[in-house]
């Protein structure tokens, strides 16, 4: 196959083209230009977007022996990525950067112009498995590492785009097996730090990058009771769930802690309260991308559901109704915030996905 | 290894092919061996003609064109920020070509001025001549980026009335990392480099005889077989650009026989970027460029194509196809055979 291979210029991308290639495919690189004003050296552990990590992936594209273009998606990138980012948050939900790249950059403006240009499917580094089974079904399957397991972020994709895709690494066991074949494979990047920062956001400072973009938007924090018990700069950089960084004054009358249990951003105000008002037993996603056309959960099917990149599966019944997911959960959960991917998964399998409204 | 600078034997017959690359170089040109200036190549070239007049005239104005190389814009912007210059840049129109009257206004009372000959994307010509007469009149010194014009026009420095003149020794087959400022005696050029008080103390550090030399050999074959060459290439290019136009009938199409330089045919292709039109004629095998400057791969919107009333969008939609002593029949052939399915597949996967 003619395939397209997606180097950031990250070690793992670089191994699952060195595997394409090893495959018999015809490989050809094409490293994102993601950033509108890319820093010359990587910075901290942001994982792409400096012209160093562009020339790690020209290099290991030499290695290989392929050719390597840069594309510079960089308009497209901050048109949805970002823009999701700040609007979702704006409107005090919680957005996950990561699902939206893999929606509409990797797999959908990469992809299609991928397709368009002569190219059979794209190869990226995720770690996720996809099965094709003896009737053609494609099935998307954690990656045998489950510590590297990056499926939750992929099945937004859905079963059109997973058609086109590869995943090379997906049957890895181990990082490290991922870096020993680098070095093996003469790779520079064999050693390169992990990233796990979002690549947009300077320093990991997610609430200092909001204020830049949205600006500071002071207003009262208040308990279920509506009493006032503090001050923020910004609703829109709350979470449902989350606990630090709330500056409250004074500990709550039972001491216990409290957690923020409420974002509006309309009315500027963020709530908080105890725990037992975070408990969820009903998980309702929409725009349901669903990838197990076997699978058509008309009655309710076992499964477990997944609401965070690295959450715990919980165990519980999944419903498909229309364009709308709806697990009902054995146990409750808490921390679950509007916004955020629920990911539904029979053993390790991927049936769907869908954006949480509550 | 002799130092063509010292004064042992050895340093001496360095010196020698140094020298006697300067005078082959001077003769080239039409200038005097003096007024050659031996360095690194043209953005160095450029460098020293625009921010050692620069400093060498304390300052002030630099009048200078839109559509410049970047070798030549980005030290006039850097010392915009970083000291007091302040810049004009003369608008084009939309063939390319400099508003010379928008470019003698600003003239009066200038620290210097800068044009190029031939733009390095799209192959228009500059009336250097005309330009350097009014630079002449306001009394002010006149740099000219000539990279892209010795070797495919008549290039004569004394003729041309101008006062530093950069060349590359590379974009005429020669090696790269060589090249010249050929700067008249009482140009007033601050050095950028310091040191040995090598080339007339504005250009410290050893001199490359071994480059020098080979400069040398490649401009003089350019300039010796640059009529014939100059009407085969340009035989070429409009067979190339005839092609083009028929081929893609909404194409914008440059070439010789429009007025720009022979061995450039530039085309605006709406609809398809530069850089999935590179990557698709790469794949046939034919090297084609953006025709604008890139950033560790990235092309981005041509300030050139911009200046000339193109689109946001039209800026990145260009290819450039260069053509040389080494281009025959066989490479348009090539080209014309590769571009409709570049064009019509780049067209399909949208910008």
């Amino acid at each position: 196959m003619r395939v397209l291979a997606a180097l950031s210029g990250g070690v793992d991308s670089a191994v699952a083209a060195a595997r394409a290639v090893d495959a018999g495919h015809e490989v050809t690189g094409v490293h994102m230009a993601l950033s509108r004003n890319r820093d010359l050296h990587r910075n901290g552990s942001r994982g792409c977007c400096s012209i160093e990590d562009a020339n790690d992936a020209r290099r290991a594209a030499d290695k290989l022996g392929i050719p390597y273009y840069v594309w510079d998606l960089s308009d497209e990138f901050h048109d949805t990525v970002v823009a999701d980012f700040l609007s979702e948050y704006e409107a005090g939900r919680t957005p996950n950067p990561c699902v939206r790249c893999n929606e509409h950059i990797k797999f959908d403006t990469l992809l299609e112009r991928a397709s368009a240009l002569g190219f059979d499917a794209v190869v990226t580094g995720h770690y996720a498995r996809i099965d094709i089974r003896d009737d053609g079904v494609r099935e998307l399957h954690r990656a045998a590492d489950a510590a590297k397991d990056q499926s939750y972020v992929l099945a937004v994709m859905g079963p059109e785009k997973l058609a086109r895709a590869m995943f090379p690494l997906g049957t890895t066991t181990s990082k490290s097996e991922v870096r020993s074949e680098a070095a093996a494979r003469g790779l520079g990047v064999s050693n390169k730090p992990d990233s796990y920062d979002i690549c947009f956001v300077a320093d990991g400072d997610t609430k200092g990058f909001l204020e830049r973009a949205l600006g500071e938007r002071p207003g009262e924090i208040v308990d279920q009771d509506g009493a006032v018990v503090g001050a923020h700069s910004g609703a829109y950089s709350y979470t449902v769930g989350q606990r630090k960084g709330l500056g409250l004054g004074n500990p709550a009358a039972d001491g216990r802690p409290r957690y923020v249990t409420g974002v509006d951003t309309a009315r500027n105000v963020v709530t908080v309260g105890p725990e037992t008002l975070l408990s969820v037993s009903t998980l309702v996603g929409e725009k349901a991308v669903w990838l197990a056309p076997d699978v058509t959960a008309d009655a309710p099917v076992e499964c477990h559901a997944q609401v965070r990149a690295h959450g715990e599966p919980v165990p519980g019944r999944v419903t498909r109704e229309g364009d709308r997911i709806v697990v009902e959960l054995d146990a409750p959960i808490r921390g679950v915030a509007a916004g955020q991917s629920l990911v539904v998964y029979s053993g390790s399998r991927v049936l769907g996905q869908a954006t949480l409204v509550r | 290894m002799g130092n063509p600078s010292s004064l042992h034997g050895d340093g001496r017959r360095r010196r020698a092919i140094v020298e006697e690359a300067r005078e082959r170089i001077a003769a080239a040109l039409g200038a005097d061996p003096a007024e050659v200036i031996l360095l690194s190549g043209g953005t160095e070239a450029d460098n020293l003609g625009v921010k050692g007049l620069w400093w060498g005239r304390g300052g002030g104005r630099i009048v200078t064109t839109a559509v410049e190389h970047h070798a030549v814009l980005d030290p006039a912007r850097w010392l915009a920020q970083t000291a007091d210059a302040t810049v004009h840049e003369s608008p084009v129109s939309p063939n390319g070509s400099v508003d010379v009257d928008a470019f003698r206004t600003a003239l009066p009372g200038a620290a210097l001025a800068s044009a190029m000959w031939v733009n390095n994307e799209v192959g228009a010509i500059q009336p250097i001549a005309e330009l350097a007469a009014a630079a002449k009149e306001a009394g002010v010194p006149m740099h000219c980026d000539a990279v892209q014009a010795v070797g495919h026009l008549e290039v004569d420095f004394h003729e041309s009335g101008l006062t530093t003149m950069a060349v590359s020794a590379h974009k005429l087959g020669g090696p790269v990392g060589v090249g010249a400022l050929i700067a008249r005696r009482d140009a007033p050029l601050s050095p950028l480099l310091h040191g040995g008080g090598q080339e007339r103390k504005v250009r410290s550090g050893t001199v490359d005889a071994a480059g020098a030399a080979a400069f040398a050999s490649a401009l003089e074959e350019a300039v010796r077989t640059r009529q014939g060459e100059a009407a085969r290439i340009a035989a070429l290019a409009a067979r190339l650009a005839d092609g083009i136009r028929a081929a893609i009938p909404d194409a914008v199409v440059r070439g010789a026989r429009d007025g720009y330089a022979p061995h450039i045919v530039h085309a605006v292709v709406p609809g398809a970027s530069s850089e999935a039109m590179l990557m698709l004629m790469d794949a046939s095998g034919v090297a084609v460029s953006s025709g604008s400057a890139c950033t560790a791969g990235v092309v981005e919107r041509s300030h050139v194509l911009q200046a000339m009333g193109h689109s946001a969008e039209e800026s990145r939609s260009a290819v450039r196809f260069s053509l040389g002593w080494s281009s025959t029949d066989a490479d348009v052939d090539a080209a014309l055979a590769a571009l409709p399915d570049a064009v019509s597949r780049a067209r399909a996967a949208g910008q």
